[in-house]
This record gives C-alpha cells, sequence and structure tokens, in this order.
C-alpha cells in the first residue's frame, strides 16, 4: 500500500515534500520520490493522501 | 562576466557635468515623474522604505535593481493564469524560471550579484511557487542573505494563504515589503480565477475555496499594514471577468492599508498551456488597461511600471540579467563589494537632489499643455535619455499634460522570440506598440528606422541624448510651441 509520483507529469514544485505526513517524499536526482515503506496513503491520517491533494497536476501521485 | 549595469566610474563625472550642461542649455526640467514618487509626497520613514526599491518607488526604478530567486516551487493554490511547467528563457512573465534553487546556492548567486551590480538594492521572492507556503526555503534564504549583506533589503510575494502563518517572523526578519496578489473580492468572481487551493490539509473549489482565499488575504493585508510592513496588492486584469470588478478590489485594499495597487494586464497565449490559454481567454489591450488604471484614481496608489518579471529576474525593471547569473556562471570566490554599493547610492542621493531642484525649476517655467502629448523614451536607467533606438526592447511612456510631466507607463517591443526575423518585422512591431505617441526621444537612432518611423508620423529625437527625461520632454514642448507661436504670426 503506497503511492508513487509519474515521472512525466511532475512538474518538481515540491509542495508534496512538505505536506506528507509520513516524510516519505523526497527529491532524488531531478525528480521527487516516494519511499513506498514510508509510505501509508495517509489512512488513518487524513480522509485523501495530502500529496493528492496538493500536486497541482492530477492523476500524478497515484497507487503503485 | 559582463559589466555592471552603469560602471560607476564614468557615470559620476560625466553625467555630473552634462546635468549642468543641460540644466544651462534648457533652463528647465518638468517635475519627476510618477504621482506620489518623490520624498515630498510622503512622510519621512515611508520614503526611507521605498527610496531604494524599483518596484514600491517608480522614481527608484530608474536607479536601482532588483533580483528575484527561484527557491519556493511549491504552491498551495492554482490560479487559471499560471503554469509553471514549462520555461523559455525569452520569455518575460511572473511564474516561470530557468533553473530552481537550493537556498546556499541562492546566496552564493545574490553575493555574486551585489559583487557585480552595485544598483542592486532588493532581493525579492516571488515564487515560482508561493513564498509564503514554501516557507521553510524563503526564510533560509533570507537568513543565509542578511547575515551576508545587511544592506539588501527583502521583499516577498504571496498569494496570501498562507501568509497570515507567517507575519511575526516577517516582521522580526525586518521584511519591510510584501505582495499579495488579489484578483477578487467576490468569491463568485474569484472562483473563475481559481480554480482550486489547498488549505487545512484539503483540495477545496468553487466558491468555498474562493471565499476562504479572499478572507486570508485581506487578513494578511490587514495584519501585515498594522505592523508597518508595505504592501502592495497585485491584480491581474482579465477581461470578462475582473476589469470593473477591479474597482473595487482597489478600494477595499486602500480601506485596509495597501500602499500601492499593480493592475496589471494577464499574460495569456495557448503555448504557455495555462487555462485562460488554453480556452482562448485573452489579455487586455494597453487602452483597456489604461481605462481601467484610470477609473482607480483617488483610491490606493497605482504602480505603473511594473514589467511582470521572471521568478529569476535579475537588474533594472527594464532590464533582465538573469541569463548572465546562472548557477554554472557564478565564479568560485566572490568578493563582496559593499563600497560600490555605498558610492552608488551617495551617488544617487546627489543626483536627486539635483532632479528636484531642477524640477522646482521647471514647475514655474513650463506652460500648461492643452492636449496631452505622449512621448516614447529609450532609457538604461538614471532617469535619462541614454539608450539607442535599436538596443531598447522597452519604451517608458512619458505624458506631458496639465498636471505636468508625468511617466504613464511602458510599452514592450522585444525582439524576443523574433529570431529569424528582420528587422522589418520588428519595425512594424515598434510602429504598432507606439500607436498614439508621436515622439520618441533615444540616445541614437539610425537613418533608416527614422524614416520608417516618419513616415508613421513618429518624431525620433537624438538631439537630447543624455539629457533628463523631464528636461528633454520640455525642451521638445518649448520648440514645439516657438514653431506653433512663428507659423501663427506668420499666418
Amino acid at each position: 500500500m503506497a503511492l508513487k509520483i509519474i515521472t512525466s507529469q511532475c512538474t518538481v514544485c515540491g509542495a508534496c515534500e512538505f505536506e506528507c505526513p509520513n516524510a516519505a517524499i523526497t527529491f532524488k536526482g531531478d525528480t521527487y520520490i516516494i519511499d513506498p515503506d514510508k509510505c501509508t496513503e495517509c489512512e488513518g491520517q487524513f480522509e485523501t493522501p495530502q500529496c493528492v491533494a496538493v500536486c497541482p497536476v492530477p492523476d500524478t501521485c497515484v497507487p503503485v | 562576466m559582463s559589466a555592471p549595469l552603469i560602471p560607476i566610474s564614468g557615470l559620476a563625472l560625466s553625467d555630473r557635468a552634462q546635468m549642468g550642461q543641460a540644466a544651462e542649455k534648457v533652463g528647465c526640467s518638468a517635475s519627476s515623474c510618477g504621482s506620489s514618487a518623490g520624498p515630498a509626497d510622503m512622510d519621512p520613514a515611508t520614503w526611507a522604505k521605498v527610496k531604494d526599491h524599483p518596484c514600491y518607488s517608480e522614481e527608484a526604478h530608474h536607479y536601482f535593481a532588483r533580483m528575484h530567486v527561484a527557491v519556493a516551487p511549491a504552491c498551495n493554490i492554482q490560479c487559471n493564469y499560471c503554469n509553471r511547467k514549462y520555461d523559455c528563457a525569452n520569455e518575460s512573465r511572473p511564474g516561470v524560471v530557468s533553473e530552481r534553487l537550493t537556498p546556499e546556492q541562492a546566496a552564493r548567486k545574490v553575493l555574486a550579484v551585489a559583487a557585480q551590480v552595485p544598483q542592486l538594492s532588493v532581493l525579492g521572492i516571488a515564487g515560482p511557487g508561493d513564498a509564503a507556503y514554501d516557507w521553510r526555503r524563503t526564510r533560509e534564504t533570507f537568513d543565509l542573505v542578511s547575515s551576508r549583506l545587511p544592506d539588501i533589503k527583502l521583499c516577498l510575494s504571496s498569494n496570501g494563504l498562507a501568509l497570515p502563518d507567517h507575519i511575526d517572523e516577517i516582521v522580526a526578519m525586518n521584511i519591510d515589503h510584501v505582495t499579495i496578489t488579489i484578483n477578487a473580492i467576490d468569491p463568485e468572481i474569484g472562483q473563475q480565477i481559481y480554480p482550486w487551493i489547498f488549505y487545512d490539509g484539503k483540495r477545496r473549489t468553487g466558491i468555498e475555496a474562493a471565499t476562504i482565499l479572499r478572507d486570508r488575504q485581506l487578513k494578511s493585508l490587514e495584519m501585515l499594514h498594522e505592523r508597518g510592513v508595505l504592501v502592495k496588492v497585485n491584480s491581474v486584469l482579465i477581461p470578462g471577468i475582473n476589469d470593473d470588478h477591479l474597482i473595487e478590489v482597489n478600494k477595499a485594499v486602500k480601506a485596509r492599508g495597501a500602499f500601492l495597487h499593480n493592475i496589471m494586464p494577464l499574460i495569456s497565449d495557448p503555448a504557455h498551456g495555462t487555462h485562460f490559454g488554453l480556452t482562448g481567454q485573452r489579455g487586455p489591450t494597453a487602452a483597456e488597461l489604461r481605462k481601467v488604471q484610470d477609473a482607480c484614481a483617488g483610491g490606493a496608489n497605482l504602480m505603473r511600471h511594473c514589467r511582470q518579471c521572471r521568478a529569476d529576474a535579475v537588474g533594472l525593471l527594464g532590464e533582465d540579467r538573469g541569463q548572465d547569473f546562472t548557477l554554472d556562471k557564478l565564479p568560485e570566490t566572490i568578493e563582496d563589494t559593499p563600497e560600490a554599493r555605498a558610492a552608488y547610492r551617495e551617488w544617487v542621493a546627489e543626483e536627486r537632489r539635483d532632479r528636484a531642484t531642477a524640477a522646482q525649476f521647471a514647475e514655474a517655467a513650463t506652460e500648461p499643455v492643452e492636449t496631452p502629448t505622449l512621448f516614447a523614451v529609450c532609457t538604461r536607467g538614471s532617469g535619462r535619455i541614454n539608450l539607442h533606438f535599436g538596443k531598447a526592447t522597452e519604451f517608458q511612456i512619458y505624458e506631458a499634460g496639465a498636471d505636468g510631466i508625468r511617466f504613464v507607463g511602458h510599452r514592450r517591443a522585444d525582439n524576443y522570440c523574433l529570431g529569424g526575423h528582420g528587422d522589418s518585422e520588428r519595425m512594424d512591431e515598434v510602429i504598432r506598440v507606439l500607436e498614439g505617441v508621436p515622439y520618441i526621444l533615444c540616445a541614437k537612432i539610425g537613418e533608416g528606422p527614422r524614416a520608417r518611423l516618419a513616415a508613421a508620423g513618429i518624431e525620433a529625437i537624438d538631439s537630447l541624448a543624455q539629457d533628463y527625461i523631464e528636461t528633454a520632454v520640455a525642451a521638445v514642448l518649448a520648440s514645439r510651441n516657438a514653431c506653433l507661436g512663428r507659423s501663427a504670426e506668420s499666418a
């Protein structure tokens, strides 16, 4: 259970990085990646995953 | 690396001397440009805050440079006119950057620019996302820079949504200029501009989003004003959506203490990939912009010299040198030269005193102008005619009218993205943008362009090179009046 970022869609704005309650998102190389071991899809924490909620491009943070 | 914008050594001596000559030759100079531009128009504390800030003082924008560092890419709202995904280095519009920087890289870049551009007085963070939402990076950058360059003013731009959370820190860090973009105070209109906001852990849309955003923006403005921070409000003029409404916005922000209101034209092009660009929403014409600005007379003071610069712009407002200072071009070791900036500021202070004296002189001497006349000026700063016509990518527009000679805006004739086209196309563009302007004042112009402009009814004048803009405008008016007087006598 984790989300991933579709690199080709990502604008590298970084908004998801500090909304993630699990510190699962980091900047690696040219893009942001989600650590699947840390990602909980915000279950029990928020109604919707925070990266999905803040991402300016639809369908960029999606389930693995 | 290229030379400073204006070499200080040459500037002080030659211009001082020329100033003297100009005063003798013409005997007058008009009032300094901009309605609320000078120290006489505001209290000393406010003048001290704005006198070196090119965006907050029209008068200062002739002398001082700003730079933006793109350290804050994240944003908490979506605006229909904004897309940060694409960049063309030749494009000038907000939200566009060539490279995003870490706070450390940004601090190095600021040091490098400060060492080479003595005109630098302001460091701003204007995204490309939102400086207040991306607060950690904004704060870290400001902390690094203020410890190294205490004489550089700090400034930031925000959509206002996250601003109320950081007001105390903003005040503590001596950030005394904050810009908030407010495009609507009526949520019905706001929802046509903002498809969503991200607030309190949730994406929100429609009226709810527009209402929360409006409330937070106005709250930020009030809080900052109470604490003595100067606030500029930016509004994007979107024809058919908020054109009439901006008069209400102007009143609302004035009532809450905004220092300046900057009404900017929507930049819209399908190639930018913005919602408005893709749906064919057009930007306003120069005349439509002017109409809304004029309709706001008596409200909050208007900024008319905005160049809608990139989030990584460097230099005087009309002259972006960002490409000279990309990360790969920064020198290994950077020696700061605070004494060069101090010397430049002293020179400006002296220049301003002279200009103020010349202006008083002129107030009495200039005859009232019955029909307002527009002048296009080629300048690279210092309030003088000192740029070759062929080098100008924009013209500063001055109007001589019943209330004196004042700056009314600028018109762009960028040669960007015309690569491959000849001078002929560029001239067509220049003639098109100068509609309604009968005179061009420039340092020099070739005979070919002069003839083409003349054929279009525009007189190019290069005999007043190096004069103050107002002095030159007054001289042109005087000689025109003399000609009219002679022809009246002979008739």
